[in-house]
């Protein structure tokens, strides 16, 4: 059955919905359109999918549009995205000509219909170039963390992105300077999808039988593909440090698939090395649609771990607060957005402060719980999707007040 | 209930939402963040002097300060840090003056030959503004019951806003509750408002506190007065 907005009313409070309302209430009759550049896989895909019917049972004419593009396209914009996450990347003049090509085409065919435009990421940026002809508002919704980006690429992308009305960016780290008003959007969880939903202690029970894990211990858990990035190595360190104080301890380490990518395959492989013989030790490679079981496995924790090195967002954080759950987590990304440390959880730069933290943490059953219940608050009142909705609502509204720090609506 | 309360007008109770701006400009030491805190905007200073109190409003951090918070964490300096947290936020009537004491603060840190050091890559200080939106409750108090049995409703973007908002930013004489009160000739019971620490505590508890006034005054005369 699908999900409705008055099933985040018990989540939520009455008050959040009601205020959602109030909010849709002045922006109603106006049509919202979404464009990115796909309509299944990815965040962008995920997000909208759950906005828009969220909008739309506000009463909100809410609308998404997928421009089109063939192969050559989407090899550039792949190429676009790591440029301008800093890494190095050849981008040819034949490359350049590829984006403006495919988007002359999306420019033709791609019909504006919004009132007010919200253009995801960099692929559809320049449909912005119907802006002088047809006016509306336009909101360039930038997921992607552009602060260090390849010159060149940015460059290209900023004539583009600077005649928006406004931007949104997931964190201050994440923005540049610019000269159009931009605003600090965060990412959220949907408290009721598969990942995050409440669930049977039976459900959990069999999860934690089907990978043999024992549910009268304590358990320690990173959610995350396997990434260098991700410092599953420095996890083990710190389970192994923790080990010889709390010698009943185990951990796991669950992640998505490594098939396509040679370097995760060789992270697996240094894993289950550092892993060794150790049965508490329990390195989980989930397929596809794991969901269920990610949500079992963080729910069976008493302590989650997001010990990155670098990181996006990193919603995993979320995800564990949501449960309950204290994280330890490093200082970076979205992370320090997440982890208030010592209340939520803790910030930490090494394999032995993790295992400082963690021991602290399993010595104290009192201090896991009370962080565990500031976690969930925090994402409650941050990283919800209804918060999401909010911003959206309140973006629309500023920018009818541009240029106004205090919005008197009455 | 005072005569000349019965010609004041009833109290609205407003919420506020925030959105929060995007500055692009940072700071990677204290030298740097002098230099800022002299051009950024008043909505800037009061973003980073009170949004904690909006998104933590269930347990104290360890500071609530966002400059205090970024020295002690990003250049641990923690002599500054506690200068910083020392600002005594309710005896400051502007965001003016805000801006001008912690100013004052850097410059002494700086005048001192305290160091300056640097910020690791990816911790340096991000400035945000906030951009408020103000909206009516839907409840309307007419006396004092009223009042109180309706704080005790409120949310905390409530209480932030009239304590915090109107009396810094818009820069009222005192928190609207207060001024209320004092309209409707409740000098005592305002002035008990107006100097309950809320800098010191977190909004739940700030509304508690509010809440105990209110009960504390039914049971006295004043509220048979």
């Amino acid at each position: 059955m699908a999900v409705t907005l008055e099933d985040y009313r018990e989540i939520v409070g009455p008050g959040v919905i009601e205020e959602l309302h109030t909010l849709a209430d002045r922006v109603r009759g106006r049509v919202i359109q979404n464009i990115n550049s796909t309509s299944v896989g990815g965040g962008v895909a995920e997000i909208l999918t759950r906005l828009i019917p969220l909008m739309r049972e506000l009463g909100i004419d809410a609308r998404w549009d997928v421009i089109k593009g063939d192969q050559a396209f989407f090899n550039v914009t792949k190429a676009f995205h790591n440029a301008l996450h800093g890494k190095p990347e050849e981008i040819s003049a034949e490359m350049f000509d590829v984006f403006r090509a495919n988007t002359e085409m999306n420019l033709r065919e791609t019909e504006i219909t919004g009132d007010v435009v919200f253009i995801h990421d960099p692929q559809p940026a320049g449909l912005i170039q119907r802006k002088a002809e047809i006016g509306r508002r336009w909101v360039w919704r930038c997921h992607i963390d552009v602060s260090a980006p390849q010159a060149n690429v940015w460059n290209f992308l900023r004539e583009h992105v600077e005649k928006y009305d406004a931007a949104m960016f997931s964190m201050p780290d994440f923005a540049q300077r610019l000269s159009i008003p931009q605003f600090r959007v965060s990412p959220s969880i949907d408290p009721l999808s598969d990942k995050n939903k409440p669930l049977e202690k039976s459900a959990i029970e069999k999860v934690l039988e089907k990978y043999q894990i024992d549910r009268r211990r304590p358990l320690l858990t990173q959610i995350s593909r396997f990434d260098r990035l991700k410092d599953p190595l420095g996890v083990i360190a710190a389970y192994q440090l923790v080990k010889k104080r709390h010698s009943r301890c185990q951990l796991v380490l669950a992640g998505g698939g490594a098939t396509d990518d040679p370097e995760g395959e060789a992270v697996l492989r240094e894993v289950r090395e550092a892993a060794g013989a150790d049965p508490d030790i329990h390195v989980l490679l989930l397929p596809p649609f794991s969901d269920l079981e990610i949500n079992a496995l963080v729910r069976a924790s008493t302590i989650v771990l997001q010990k990155s090195i670098k990181e996006g967002f990193g919603l995993t954080v979320s995800e564990a607060l949501w449960k309950k759950k204290p994280v330890i987590g490093g200082a970076v990304g979205g992370i320090k957005l997440q982890i208030i440390n010592g209340v939520t959880g803790y910030l930490t730069h090494s394999p032995e402060g993790a295992a400082n933290r963690i021991s602290e943490l399993l010595r104290d059953s009192k201090l896991r719980e009370r962080m565990g219940e500031n976690g969930y608050q925090h994402v409650r009142q941050n990283f919800l999707v209804t918060v999401n909705v909010k911003n959206y609502l309140l973006i629309m509204l500023a920018l009818d007040h541009a240029g106004e720090s205090i919005v008197n609506l009455n | 209930m005072s005569e000349a309360g019965k010609q004041v007008e009833p109290f609205v109770f407003h919420t506020e939402n925030q959105l929060v701006v995007l500055t692009g400009r940072k700071a990677r030491n204290a030298a740097e963040m002098l230099s800022q805190l002299t051009e950024v905007s008043g909505s800037s200073i009061f973003y980073h002097t009170h949004y904690l109190y909006l998104s933590h409003h269930f347990e104290k951090p360890p500071f609530y300060n966002d400059f205090a918070k970024w020295v002690s964490e990003a250049l641990q300096e923690e002599r500054l840090a506690e200068r910083l947290a020392a600002i005594d936020m309710l005896a400051i009537p502007s965001i003016r003056q805000l801006r001008e004491e912690i100013v004052a603060v850097f410059r002494r840190h700086l005048d001192d030959g305290g160091e300056s050091r640097e910020a690791p890559r990816g911790d340096e200080f991000h400035f945000c503004e906030s951009k408020s939106f103000i909206m009516p409750t839907g409840l309307v108090a007419q006396d004092l019951p009223e009042f109180f049995s309706q704080i005790a409703e409120v949310s905390t973007s409530c209480i932030h806003f009239h304590f915090f908002e109107a009396r810094l930013r818009l820069e009222r004489p005192t928190n609207d509750f207060s001024q209320w009160l004092n309209d409707r000739g409740e000098e005592r019971l305002a002035r008990r408002i107006d100097r309950l620490n809320a800098y010191a505590m977190t909004l739940d508890e700030l509304k508690a506190e509010i809440v105990k006034l209110g009960r504390r005054y039914r049971r006295s005369d004043g509220g048979n007065a």
